[in-house]
């Protein structure tokens, strides 16, 4: 069952909050937008769609600061959006065109951008937590007051790479910002199915890494924790771990026919989706207006039209650079 | 003295690898140590004995039994501006590391459009011949060379323990040396201000005009003293160390066919699919109408190393095989 909403403890600046529910719209109608483009041919390769769980990517990212590093995961539109990277790139990228993020090497899965820190798009699940801890490692080491933050779903902890990152984290007090996105289900697999003990917060505590969890689906409840975690990390305290309890609306990837979980339990969530939470949340409060919305939407229209003309103006890399990028064009490192 | 007038010192392969790490530390501070049991313990193989308290625990880092995690770490490291040198104990347990190995450290420059290079060396050992079983003497280092995105490097010279790490670190790639744990204890002469060597090119480590011995890593000393052994017999030996399985140094191999005519491939991996298999490839494919013969192999009985001394002998190429083959070869004319 969907956790029962929650208020948080304080609440944000007007501005602050319209801007995070413009977010959350932002990653919305970019990713219905992808499936539709999916849907045509334009996009293709495994894509995963992060709608349902915005209000993780938005909240979380929040707090982090130009030059703290993310890695993430291969559900990660919304991280690499959030965290700045143009929309144009991102579709460009999704479309195979050399004006992507990733020149068009990597696709949906592998967004990488080294402007904003953002080092992957990785597709192995709980791939990324080593790197996380590597990063986090070199910046203890050269004395940089760094985060790291590393995204992660909850089938990551059924796997080794988990429980040695955990532990070499916490060992060595490194900063990282542990986001463990707990939507429930590894592809198909349900939680309860797979975890003898179910509990992640449990899991990250037995490594002595102060870990809680937190609504995934209330945007502002999702800030908070993620501030609360950032400060301690930041301050020299070692790892953090939150888990963020969310749902995903659509299907695992545009492959699945979702025969794993109950058509009445996905309306049962979207009953909680964040952008409603927040959304009603602020019209009650009479902070939100229809002509508010009205202009995000146009906004935000304008900006995936943009993108998806971009991507659809890019070009093809030569096929005869097809063995670049496998070893440095500069021989010193 | 050397015959070039250079002064030189008695010294072993793991001496001489210690003194690269020691060298690379003092010359660059990114560069750190880490690994199981390199700090407290000296090193699995007593490579980093002396590092700890020279380097302190920061840069001589003893890890937890987590190979994927330390690996991984050094692939993050690499990327946020440190330059790791990570060890693994044996190329057996680098199995435990392989997703970071293979899909990240091999994958991440690639995947990222060129925007993320990762500087990374990891050390480990290979190889059998000491009693060790099936759990910790096996040659992989030729699967790692079948991966487009990593450099295997395999030092089989005190000049090549001592030169090839710095070059290594100096490579913005990363970069998989393997040390064959029966040369550790291998001692001669050196050059006492040796310094960093190529990781590009193979080398000819004895010239002869009747055969070329293609080899590397722990069956170059057996593959010289075949040479030496054949010279006997009035058969002229010429020995190939490769050095580096990739990229791998094609022309120098045809080079040395070419003036040969004969092909000897040696190689402690399993024959199937290995780079034994793929230097026949590339030498029928460049240097066919050179040959008076076809390629052979030589490479280690497709087992699961075996624990007891005459059965483990029996399963590894060996110089009294390679003197028989080679001299087969040459009686053989085309």
């Amino acid at each position: 069952m969907p956790p029962q909403a929650t208020t948080p403890e304080s609440a944000p600046a007007p501005e602050h909050s319209l801007m995070l529910l413009r977010e959350m719209l932002r990653i919305r109608r970019f990713e219905e937008k992808c499936a539709e483009l999916y849907s045509g041919g334009k996009i293709r390769g495994f894509m995963h769609l992060y709608i349902g769980e915005e209000a993780v990517a938005v909240g979380a990212m929040q707090v982090l600061q130009p030059d703290d590093a993310i890695v993430s995961t291969y559900r990660e539109h919304g991280h690499a959006l959030i965290r700045g990277v143009p929309a144009k790139t991102i579709m460009a990228e999704m479309y195979g065109k050399q004006e992507g993020c990733s020149r068009g090497r990597g696709g949906s899965m592998h967004l990488f951008d080294a402007a904003t820190r953002l080092y992957g798009g990785n597709a192995i699940v709980g791939g990324g937590l080593p790197l996380a801890v590597g990063l986090a490692l070199a910046d203890k080491m050269q004395g940089r007051e760094r985060v790291t933050a590393c995204f992660f779903g909850e089938g990551a902890v059924a796997e080794g790479e988990f429980h040695e990152s955990m532990n070499l984290a916490a060992l060595w007090k490194l900063p990282v910002m542990f986001c463990c996105e707990n939507n429930l289900y590894a592809m198909g697999t349900a939680l309860r199915r797979s975890e003898s003990e179910t509990d992640l917060c449990l899991k990250a505590s037995s490594y002595e890494i102060p870990a809680w969890p937190v609504d995934g689906m209330d945007v502002v409840a999702c800030e908070e924790a993620a501030r609360h975690a950032y400060l301690s990390v930041h301050s020299g305290g070692g790892p953090c771990f939150v888990e963020f309890r969310t749902y995903r609306f659509r299907a695992h990837s545009m492959f699945d026919p979702q025969l794993y979980r109950e058509k009445q339990e996905v309306e049962e969530w979207k009953k909680r989706d964040p952008l409603v939470i927040l959304q009603s949340r602020l019209e009650q409060q009479g902070l939100l207006n229809a002509e508010d919305l009205a202009r995000f939407e146009d906004e935000i229209g304008a900006e995936i039209a943009e993108a998806v003309e971009f991507a659809e103006a890019g070009t093809w890399e030569p096929v005869e650079e097809l063995t670049r990028f496998v070893y440095s064009e500069s021989s010193r490192s | 003295m050397s015959s070039d007038g250079r002064k030189t010192v008695r010294i072993s392969y793991r001496e001489a690898m210690r003194q690269a790490m020691r060298d690379a530390m003092l010359r660059d501070p990114r560069v750190f140590l880490m690994g199981e049991d390199v700090g407290r313990y000296g090193g699995c193989f007593a490579v980093s004995k002396g590092l700890l308290e020279e380097f302190g625990p920061e840069r001589i880092r003893d890890t937890p039994l987590s190979e994927s995690a330390f690996v991984g770490a050094g692939i993050g490291a690499a990327m946020g501006g440190m330059r790791p040198i990570v060890e693994i104990m044996t190329v057996n347990f680098s199995l435990l590391a392989l997703d970071q190995i293979v899909n990240n450290a091999a994958t991440i420059l690639h995947m990222s459009g060129g925007q993320f290079n990762i500087p990374l060396v990891i050390r480990m050992t290979t190889g059998a011949g000491r009693q060790l079983a099936a759990q910790h003497s096996h040659s992989l280092e030729g699967w790692y060379a079948h991966i487009p995105g990593i450099k295997v490097i395999t030092p089989a010279t005190l000049e090549d323990a001592r030169g090839m790490l710095w070059t290594a670190l100096e490579d913005p790639d990363p970069v998989l040396i393997f040390e064959h744990g029966g040369l550790y204890n291998m001692e001669g002469e050196m050059a006492a201000d040796a310094g960093a060597v190529d990781i590009e090119k193979a080398a000819i480590r004895r010239s002869g005009t009747d055969i070329s011995l293609i080899t590397y890593g722990g069956t170059l000393g057996k593959a010289l003293q075949a040479a030496e052994e054949l010279a006997k017999s009035q058969i002229s030996a010429e020995v190939v160390d490769l050095r580096t399985l990739r990229p791998l140094d094609t022309q120098s191999i045809i080079d040395s066919v070419t003036r040969t005519h004969r092909a000897l491939v040696v190689d402690e991996g399993w024959r199937s699919g290995s780079i034994s298999a793929e230097i026949s490839a590339r030498i029928m494919e460049s240097a066919f109408y050179d040959l008076d013969l076809p390629v052979a192999r030589i490479c280690s009985a497709e087992v699961p190393m075996p624990y007891a001394k005459h059965l483990e002998e029996s399963a590894l190429p060996q110089t009294a095989a390679i003197v028989e083959t080679a001299r087969q070869m040459v009686g053989v004319r085309g």
